[in-house]
């Protein structure tokens, strides 16, 4: 007798998760961030140089310069930036949506070093002694002219430099370069200068820039990665659009060669899709194009699980025995092999994690999360789902699980 | 008279696959060592640029405007959905203003559809990620060696990272011959070949030695008849198995765009090799192994008892 009562609870088990995972999954997928090669934007590693020869870079000093860059990306207005330290000398930063890059480029990697030399030569004031938020950009009330004033925090040390050096020259520098060179006139006790002969623009970059504090480090460019958002977009729906074909494939052959259970194999592949989505929205997993990469060759993980299970039932099946027990041999038998493969690939996955670099990482992040995803799905999901069914006493024919009856053995 | 039954023999043809793989494996590394692999940028020092032209146009066109904007010695291919993109590698690092003064002499030249993206890599990062991820693999091979030794014993462990190399120098040999370009999703796709071959080997190994458990082994035969039924029971899987993911590769590879493609033939090269050297090469190294260690054990013990 086949019992109704079961299928109705599997068929509302089955309704209520569809209809789960079609309600929620644009949200999902909306929260999911996406990768710089997806969405489009700049990735540059900097190699940190010490400034002057007494100076050796540690990972304070490395830290302290992670810090001056994120004070930079906040001028660039970028949301979200991805800055890493990596090794014992580099950052890595990665802007997501960036427009100009030319822009972005300029304002991270200029140190901006501001130094007072009188006569081109001796240091007397640095950036240090600026004003918190001291540079501005202002306009001369003669000329209309676009300068950028800069406060100093010690008016009296500014007016007895000008004083004593009357007549010389106090050159302002920035980096390397002499941005501004007036001869001292007069004691100036405002504690205030001003850097002539900038456009707007570069005032305010300037000004901004002085603000957000110069670099502990020279930083200088190793590595640099840019991709326009419209091909970002491009990857995106390519790869998407290989992983449907891709998995209407397995689906079609699964139910082919192994039928209930195939089918039940293509359900437990949706939900093992939608989990592996869900997993990177919470726990804000980037998602990457070898991401993606990964999550399909998940795919690949999860039905194999379930082959190697229905293998094994159909040779209990073969074997002469009844289907519950053969199901329930079969299940069992398989575990341990599944299990084995899986926790192989994981230590594979997680020693490339430890050891690997930024795109590895991500690689090994996604393998590893859908593996787990793949293990919980298809030993945990498709089981649930058979033994529901066996419950029902609906699976009598061999058929089902596509054995013939002439390959059916006496015990 | 056999005692069990099996269609195969493939135990006994082990010197036949075992040369097949030899005789391939040894064409890669002859490649390899007479014309090396064909690196991108990611492990040579350059500059990349893959400008999305989207209108026809031919590689002489794109090497003509290059060179007007002095950047002489650019290697250019065509690829892309529909050949809308110029692949360019350029073995000198361009600066930020060459970069976009190449994208403004295309905008001129084709419209403003014309998009780009650029990747410059300093010779010493490139060298490092090679060397790093080098040492990443043979590290999760050690972790792999570890594992498989204590869950299952060290031939098979053994075994199972020959075929493992064996997979891998199969791709590597083949990416070499082909002049296929080697970037830094290459190595993604050795890991994930590695882990897939592992996969496959432990799948059968588990086989054999749950049947060793049902069957004694005295001689030659009973360890040709383990094998064989073994890789017998498990065959199906293996192939059903590798053809879904093959099936995912391939579907990666027709429609998953220019940047992943070379992944994706990577994976299927690996996968197609590991299908092969999970059946014909890792059992048939583990039977050699044992029965050696099996007759080394009879000659002692016979050694013992003559005394």
């Amino acid at each position: 007798m086949i019992k109704w009562s079961r299928l109705a609870v599997l068929a509302i088990l089955l309704a209520g998760v569809f209809a789960t995972i079609i309600g929620t999954a644009e949200t999902v997928l909306d929260n999911i961030t996406l990768g710089l090669d997806l969405q489009g934007g700049f990735e540059v590693l900097y190699e940190a140089e010490p400034l002057n020869k007494e100076q050796t870079i540690t990972s304070d000093t490395l830290a302290a310069a992670a810090a001056a860059v994120n004070e930079r990306i906040n001028v660039l207005g970028v949301e979200e930036p991805v800055i890493s330290i990596e090794g014992d000398n580099r950052i890595r930063v990665q802007l997501a949506g960036v427009e100009d890059q030319d822009e972005a480029r300029r304002v991270l990697g200029t140190p901006a070093h501001l130094t007072f030399r009188l006569n081109h030569e001796e240091v007397v004031l640095t950036g240090e002694d600026l004003k918190e938020n001291g540079a501005s950009l202002e306009f001369d009330p003669d000329t209309g002219q676009p300068v950028v004033a800069l406060k100093l925090k010690d008016a009296k040390k500014f007016a007895d430099i000008t004083r004593e050096n009357r007549g010389e020259i106090l050159a302002i520098y920035l980096d390397e370069e002499a941005v501004s060179a007036p001869v001292i006139n007069q004691a100036i006790p405002t504690g205030e200068a001003v850097i002539t002969g900038v456009s707007q623009e570069e005032g305010k970059e300037l000004a901004d820039l002085l603000n957000a504090g110069a670099l502990p480090v020279k930083l200088n460019e190793v590595q640099s990665f840019s991709i326009a958002a419209s091909l970002g977009q491009l990857s995106l729906t390519q790869s998407l659009k290989a992983g449907i074909y891709g998995s209407l494939i397995v689906l079609v052959f699964m139910v082919g060669f192994y039928r209930v259970p195939g089918l039940i194999a293509s359900i437990s592949l949706v939900v093992y899709a939608y989990l592996v989505l869900l997993t990177f929205s919470l726990l804000n997993v980037t998602l990457t194009l070898a991401g993606i990469a990964a999550f399909i060759l998940g795919i690949g993980m999860a039905v194999d699980a379930n082959i190697l299970m229905y293998e094994r039932i159909k040779e209990e099946i073969r074997s002469g025995k009844t289907i519950p027990s053969s199901i329930k041999a079969g299940s069992r038998r398989s575990f341990l092999t599944i299990f084995d493969a899986n926790i192989t690939t994981v230590v594979a996955a997680a020693v490339l994690f430890y050891f690997g670099t930024s795109s590895i990482q991500g690689f090994a992040v996604s393998l590893i999360v859908s593996i787990v995803v793949s293990f919980a799905t298809a030993v945990a999901g498709s089981r649930m789902l058979l033994n529901m069914l066996l419950k029902s006493r609906i699976l009598k024919n061999p058929g089902w699980f596509g054995v013939r009856g002439d390959e059916i053995g006496e015990l | 008279m056999k005692s069990v039954n099996y269609k195969f023999d493939i135990v006994g043809k082990r010197k036949l696959f075992l040369s097949i793989s030899a005789v391939l494996l040894s064409i890669g590394v002859a490649s390899l060592f007479l014309f090396g692999l064909n690196l991108g940028i990611d492990f040579v020092s350059g500059t990349r640029l893959d400008i999305a032209i989207d209108k026809p146009f031919t590689t002489e066109e794109v090497t003509g405007l290059l060179e007007e904007q002095g950047i002489e010695e650019a290697q250019v291919r065509i690829g892309g959905d529909d050949d809308g993109f110029a692949i360019v590698n350029v073995p000198e690092t361009l600066d930020k203003e060459t970069v976009i003064e190449v994208r403004e002499a295309f905008r001129a030249e084709y419209g403003e559809q014309v998009d780009l993206q650029e990747q410059v890599v300093s010779p010493i990062i490139g060298r490092e990620l090679a060397r790093n991820a080098l040492i990443a693999l043979l590290l999760a091979s050690v972790g792999i060696v570890i594992y498989v030794g204590l869950r299952f014993e060290y031939r098979f462990a053994v075994a199972a990272i020959l075929a493992l190399f064996h997979d891998a120098l199969f791709t590597v040999g083949m990416f070499s011959l082909l002049r296929l370009e080697v970037d830094i999703t290459f190595i993604a796709a050795i890991l994930t070949i590695v882990g897939y071959s592992v996969n496959d080997t432990i799948v059968l190994f588990d086989r054999i030695r749950e049947n060793m458990r049902i069957m004694k082994l005295k001689d030659f035969q009973d360890l040709k008849d383990l094998v064989n039924v073994s890789t017998q029971q498990t065959v199906v899987r293996s192939i059903n198995t590798s053809v879904t993911v093959l099936f995912t590769a391939g579907a990666l590879f027709l429609f998953g765009g220019e940047t992943i493609a070379n992944f994706s033939l990577a994976l299927l090269f690996g996968l197609t090799a590991g299908m092969y050297s999970s059946i014909f090469i890792a059992s048939q190294i583990w039977v050699i192994w044992k029965w050696a260690s099996m007759q080394r054990e009879r000659e002692r013990l016979a050694g013992a008892a003559g005394e």
